[in-house]
């Protein structure tokens, strides 16, 4: 079968539009993926700035209040789904999945080109938003009903274009789910897949089990906002100065569906950045990866309990207060795994080699971000303690750190690490590194003071503090904020410049430039189509042989066979 | 293997450029929260019944404070330890079963203390009001709050979006027990009285926020929810608004005064019924 598919591979050239627009290969999908999720990157960026100046200044930032709540909602959509999501899954799951387990390609690579070619028709009814009556949606990432009903034909493309890249993110996971369980190659046991490949693995299932609730969520509040149903409208209540009254729904039966979703999605943005940094972490400190099975286990051990903890989102919506109580226990529990890799991060550093290359400083930014945030979790688990920072800038602080942040960071890490993989050149150490070193305190600098302000009762996704008295001490506070959001923001633009200039100028990457052992590095740079030569690599070990003691070299990769080494790995 | 990619020297120096960098991050976010704490912390408490909130919230903030200086000291303290510094090879140690179990072992039990306790404030925050509570009804509607007071009778008459009107913003039906009723723009309490307030909204979900008396509880359209609280210290505080409900989010604001019981009742008598 495989030796089949390679032939066909190789038998005919293919057309320009054949090749790298409608590409059925899971490379040039990966970075379809990638180069779409930083052009939306961008403008989620900059709605965040507006955002920002806003808060800092309100007058001269020309925000309304309205314009000022579709520029939150439309930065939130747009970095949570079309750039985070797609970035980790589409982007690095595409790209690295059948590279690391050894296959030519994806298990269904015409699937996975409707997969990609949905993502911008996505973002294209998103964007279009902008230009009707109304503009954008403007009830926040989360779309609360009956909020969102209010809103017009923004509200609804919204809703359209959410359906439609859900539909994408299923493909995408059946594809994912379907080639790691089929399409390893020989000696590939599960147990000797990279942890990249099981936190893109856990995600897709992740994905696959909770997006179709969002799915079906958008479809209803679809009905209510534009067919007169009301799964989520109760009784007797007023919508635009005029009265519902054929209704008889429930707001809070939304707010169930969306977090079903909501509390997996967070962890489909970091699942898959925990895989790579363990990687890139093993990789440049020359060290196996610390308790690799506790690691797999973790991973899976989060990804069961975030499927029960989303009421911990909805302690004060009027839940009854025992369940308050069951809630905040699984998510107390989720702590325990997430400690567990921290600890192993650390262990791995520990009497490491270490390299400072751009990506490993982005795999320490990312421990250190992750761990800030984490920890006010658990203040926002703990309900009579959420009745008092929920829906301030607590929260907007803790899951910029833990959930944005974090990821941001991991898929910095991946770009720098896997770039010579993708485009056969280096991306610029120097500048990476300077990258590093204005982004991390710059993004303290930024998201740690609002914790400041969500404990002084600063409320969230207010367009002005002018209305209350006990704000007004957070006008400077929040002028700092602002301008340190500058700051990382043009420390992210660096990144772009590095992209682009190394795409033509950068150094040359032979195979495998950082010495690592997986068996996308056993490949030229960048890989030919299909991905191996004539025959498939078959894999011997693990993929954490760094430092073994008595090897010649300090790493062994995937395909050495055990024999002409003297230590073997597990 | 070929040309090693590493100059050791470099990354000696870039390894202590990191460390120091995370290290003074670290010694910023301690500064800058020790300073927070005098400026901007949570203001006063006036909620007797939350006083255990604030307990447990400095609680867990030393608690947390201390994990998070230990965990971003020590990773500041690898990467200023563990640079490549030419010589040897890295550990190739990747287990150590007693490790692992002392540091899942550890949090757990933390959590299951915090869990113990932190349920148990909460079902005492949520429980149900005494019965001498005063009982007020609070109706959210964009961008504003309205408040209901039973009056003589201690009942409050039904109210109907429907029947909303210019000089009745709550569609207070006013034949039987809702003839007494009072209906103002400010919520008036007294001081060290319980006080039940039953939370609805006429249009979109809005949230009723005090932060002197660390409550919110959302005001969901179709729904009444319930919170109670004692206010200890007369004064005017803010009412604020701590749910997205629209463009005009941000200023729905409204007053509670906390006064004696003869401040109350001469406020009570003003107001119109």
């Amino acid at each position: 079968m495989a030796v089949v598919q390679a032939q066909l591979h190789e038998e005919r050239p293919l057309s320009f539009w054949r090749r790298y627009i409608f590409s059925l290969d899971h490379k040039v999908i990966g970075i379809q993926y990638l180069v779409t999720s930083m052009a939306m990157a961008l403008v989620g960026g900059l709605l965040a700035m507006l955002v920002r100046f806003a808060l800092g200044w309100p007058e001269a930032s020309g925000l309304t209040p309205a314009s000022y709540m579709s520029a939150v909602t439309m930065h939130g959509t747009i970095m949570t789904f079309f750039v985070l999501s797609t970035a980790l899954t589409g982007g690095f799951g595409n790209f690295l999945i059948p590279l690391q387990i050894g296959a030519r390609d994806m298990a269904y690579p015409f699937l996975n080109m409707v997969s990609y070619w949905l993502y911008p028709v996505s973002l294209v009814v998103l964007l279009a938003s902008y230009f009707v009556p109304g503009g954008p949606a403007s009830a926040g990432w989360t779309a609360y009903p009956p909020l969102s009903v209010q809103g017009g034909t923004g509200q609804a493309l919204w809703l359209i274009s959410l359906a439609i890249l859900i539909i994408a993110f299923l493909f995408g996971s059946l594809n994912y789910i379907t080639t790691v369980l089929q399409l390893r190659t020989k000696g590939m046991s599960l147990l000797r897949m990279p942890l990249t490949v099981w936190g893109l693995f856990i995600t897709a299932i992740l994905s696959l089990l909770s997006f179709p609730m969002l799915l079906a969520a958008s479809i209803m509040l679809l009905f209510d906002l534009l067919g007169g149903t009301s799964f989520f409208l109760p009784f007797n209540i007023v919508i635009d100065g005029g009265q519902v009254t054929a209704a008889g729904g429930d707001p809070l039966l939304y707010q169930h569906l969306f977090w079903f979703l909501g509390h997996p999605e967070v962890y489909i943005l970091i699942l898959p950045a925990m895989g790579m940094v363990s990687d890139i972490m093993a990789n440049n400190a020359r060290r196996p990866i610390f308790g690799y099975k506790t690691m797999v286990l973790s991973m899976a051990a989060i990804a069961v309990l975030s499927f029960l903890v989303w009421g911990h989102h909805m302690f004060v919506s009027g839940m009854h207060p025992l369940l308050g109580t069951a809630f905040m226990a699984t998510t107390l529990v989720i702590a325990i795994p997430s400690a567990i890799k921290t600890f192993h991060w650390l262990a791995t550093l520990w009497r490491g080699k270490l390299r400072f290359t751009p990506q490993m400083l982005f795999s320490i930014g990312f421990v250190s971000v992750f761990v800030t945030g984490g920890l006010t979790g658990l203040v926002l688990g703990s309900p009579a303690l959420d009745m008092y920072v929920h829906d301030t800038y607590f929260v907007v602080a803790h899951f910029h750190f833990v959930m944005a942040s974090a990821s941001l960071f991991g898929i910095f890490a991946g770009l720098y690490h896997w770039f010579p993989k993708m485009f056969g050149r280096k991306m610029n150490e120097r500048l990476g590194r300077i990258h590093f070193w204005i982004a991390l305190p710059a993004t303290y600098a930024t998201f740690f003071p609002m914790h400041f302000a969500g404990i002084g009762g600063m409320m969230r996704r207010i367009y002005s503090i002018e209305f209350y008295d006990y704000l007004a001490r957070f006008e400077g506070l929040n002028q700092f904020i602002t301008i340190a959001a500058f700051i990382m923001g043009a420390a992210h633009m660096l990144f772009l410049v590095n992209f682009v200039w190394s795409l033509k100028y950068g150094e040359r990457a032979e195979a495998n430039p950082w010495q690592a052992t997986t068996l996308e590095w056993e490949t030229p740079s960048p890989p030919p189509h299909g991905n191996f030569g004539e025959e498939l690599p078959e894999v011997h070990r693990w993929a954490y042989d760094y430092s073994v003691p008595g090897a010649t070299t300090d790493y062994i990769p995937q395909t050495v066979s055990p024999r002409p080494v003297a230590a073997p790995g597990p | 293997m070929s040309s090693h990619p590493t100059q050791p020297q470099s990354e000696k120096r870039l390894g202590r450029a990191t460390a120091l960098l995370i290290w003074l991050i670290l010694a910023l976010a301690v500064a800058s929260s020790a300073y927070a704490l005098r400026h901007w912390w949570s203001p006063p408490l006036i909620n007797s019944e939350a006083a255990g909130i604030d307990r447990l919230f400095s609680v867990l903030w030393i608690l947390l404070a201390a994990v998070f200086v230990g965990v971003q000291a020590l990773l500041g303290y690898f990467v200023f330890r563990y640079a490549d510094r030419g010589e040897g090879r890295a550990s190739y140690e990747h287990e150590n079963l007693r490790l692992e179990i002392a540091w899942t072992a550890l949090p757990a039990v933390l959590l299951v203390v915090l869990t113990v306790l932190g349920g148990g404030l909460w079902l005492r925050v949520q429980g149900a009001a005494p019965p001498e509570a005063a009982t007020v009804q609070v109706v959210a509607q964009q961008f504003g709050w309205t408040f209901h007071y039973p009056g003589p009778d201690d009942r409050l008459g039904p109210i109907r979006p429907m029947d909303v009107a210019v000089g009745n913003p709550i569609g207070l039906d006013r034949e039987g027990p809702g003839a007494d009723d009072v209906v103002a723009g400010e919520l008036h309490v007294v001081v060290g009285q319980p006080v039940r307030l039953l939370l609805t909204s006429r249009d979109v979900i809005h949230s009723f926020y005090v932060p002197e008396l660390r409550l919110k509880q959302d005001a969901v359209p179709g729904r009444v929810t319930e919170v109670w609280f004692t206010p200890t210290q007369p004064g005017v505080y803010e009412i604020a608004c701590a749910e997205l409900c629209g463009a005009g989010h941000y200023l729905m604001a409204a007053r509670m005064v906390v006064e004696t019981e003869a401040e109350y009742q001469a406020w009570l008598a003003s107001q119109n019924r």
